[in-house]
């Protein structure tokens, strides 16, 4: 029996794929998606045996750098990426938690002077299974139940 | 050191620290009355902290220079909606170094970025306070002699307390032996612990004092703040614990010295103030010296 895909395929592009449905709009918001011209389309709440619920995000003519995509480990870290080319896919890809975050996670300490002034967050990342983030700023740790993506 | 800003201890190595103590034992010989001649250092306190702001301005005077600046935010265009961002970048161009106190964490870290001249942060909120870490550094040294090999006795509030924290991580450089005393509730956190764990440090927690105290080199002692506790009977019960008593030293070693960062409450009651062992108010003395020096060394004069 042919398998139905509930998200039609792309001619050339990426996928990404394995996205806890929950954190679909962070990957969107962390990667800028609202803001490309791309042809796009998203499924989420799919039946997933990894993830219980996942999501899908397919984007037409777009390709990631590296330190572009592994952004998205802190909210999915099992994401998955398939780059397509003539309807192929010619290359699969995981994401690794980076060593440095810059501007996205929003730092847990509310007396931190980036919750305050107009400033870029930047963390160290401490540990990267757990995903503690060490504020490069106010020195204290977000750890992954506090973090909140700005 | 030369042209950058001191933000946190550990943003100098051990070499550059050791090169600030001895620098201010130069400093405490020889006045240098006219080293800081023509230069402009900005004193901002956007909260007061009288002790820290005179301990600096005073250095700076030393040294023959001059203070512009404010000693709380409420006399800065802060009042007026002005963001920090725009008060550093403006006040760099009058000055050729920055002391800055603020209460917001890591507000030392992002003036130091934008300001176009060195910052010395004179304490972030309940962050940094590096200038405080090398004058007990400085007195450390100069009463034992050494650094290396010391029994360090940290007293009082070691949750909360900042000072204790940047100590512990810069003594840890000189091979010490740590033994904490606090109430349960204000044990050191863990993450110190697992700092010591992994460097290989010992140390040992105690909730009350004992005899123990007869092995300290250094006893240093803090504060126990009312607002760290939601119950004030609470507060009152181990205000009262932690209290040292002049008869309390009988057995203590001779070179045993006692620091305090100040201001006290009473945690070291007044018999002690006479007893030879009492260092805090000579400690905030080495804390001008060491300030100048700090000074000097980032501006590149000495």
């Amino acid at each position: 029996m042919k398998k139905e895909l509930k998200v039609s395929a792309i001619n050339n592009g990426t996928v990404i794929d394995h996205i806890p449905a929950s954190n679909l709009y962070k990957v969107i918001t962390i990667l800028n998606l609202d803001k490309i011209s791309n042809a796009m389309t998203y499924g989420s709440n799919l039946e997933s045996k990894k993830l219980g619920s996942k999501a899908i995000i397919k984007i037409s003519d777009k390709f990631f750098e590296d330190e572009e995509i592994n952004k998205i480990a802190l909210v999915a870290p099992q994401a998955k990426l398939n780059i397509i080319k003539d309807y192929l896919v010619v290359e699969k890809k995981v994401v690794e938690v980076p060593d440095k975050i810059v501007g996205i996670a929003k730092c847990v300490n509310p007396k931190c002077i980036t919750n305050f002034e107009e400033v870029t967050t930047k963390f160290t990342v401490i540990n990267k299974e757990t995903v503690d983030l060490k504020c490069h700023y106010c020195e204290k740790i977000t750890d992954q139940n506090h973090l909140v993506i700005k | 050191m030369k042209n950058r800003s001191l933000v946190s201890i550990s943003d100098y190595s051990k070499e550059e620290i050791l090169k600030i103590l001895e620098l201010a034992g130069e400093f405490e010989k020889q006045p240098h009355a006219d080293l800081l001649k023509g230069k402009v250092i900005a004193s901002l306190f956007f909260e007061p902290s009288t002790r820290t702001r005179l301990s600096f301005e005073s250095a700076v005077q030393k040294l023959g220079g001059s203070i512009v600046g404010f000693s709380d935010s409420s006399s800065s265009s802060t009042t007026k909606g002005e963001s920090l961002n725009d008060t550093i970048r403006t006040v760099s161009n009058y000055a050729d170094l920055i002391v800055m106190r603020h209460p917001i964490e890591g507000s030392a870290r992002f003036a130091s970025e934008i300001s176009g001249v060195p910052v010395v942060n004179a304490g972030d909120g309940a962050n940094q306070h590096p200038t405080q870490t090398l004058l007990d550094l400085y007195s450390i040294k100069k009463t034992q002699g050494k650094l290396e090999d010391l029994n360090i006795f940290l007293v009082g509030d070691l949750k909360y307390g900042r000072t204790v924290h940047s100590l512990l991580e810069a003594m840890s450089m000189f091979n010490p032996t740590f033994n904490f005393i606090s109430h349960e509730k204000l044990q050191m956190p863990k993450e110190y612990k697992l700092f010591l764990d992994k460097k290989g440090i010992k140390y040992y927690e105690h909730e009350q004092f004992t005899d123990i105290i007869s092995r300290a080199d250094i006893m240093y002692m803090t504060r126990v703040q009312r607002e760290r506790f939601s119950d004030p009977i609470e507060y009152e019960k181990t205000k009262n614990t932690y209290v040292l008593r002049n008869e309390m030293l009988k057995n203590t070693k001779e070179n045993l010295k006692i620091l305090h960062p100040l201001p006290r409450v009473n945690e070291i009651h007044q018999s002690v103030d006479s007893n030879p062992k009492a260092y805090y108010f000579e400690q905030a003395l080495n804390g001008v010296y060491t300030r100048q020096a700090i000074i000097a060394a980032i501006l590149g004069l000495k």
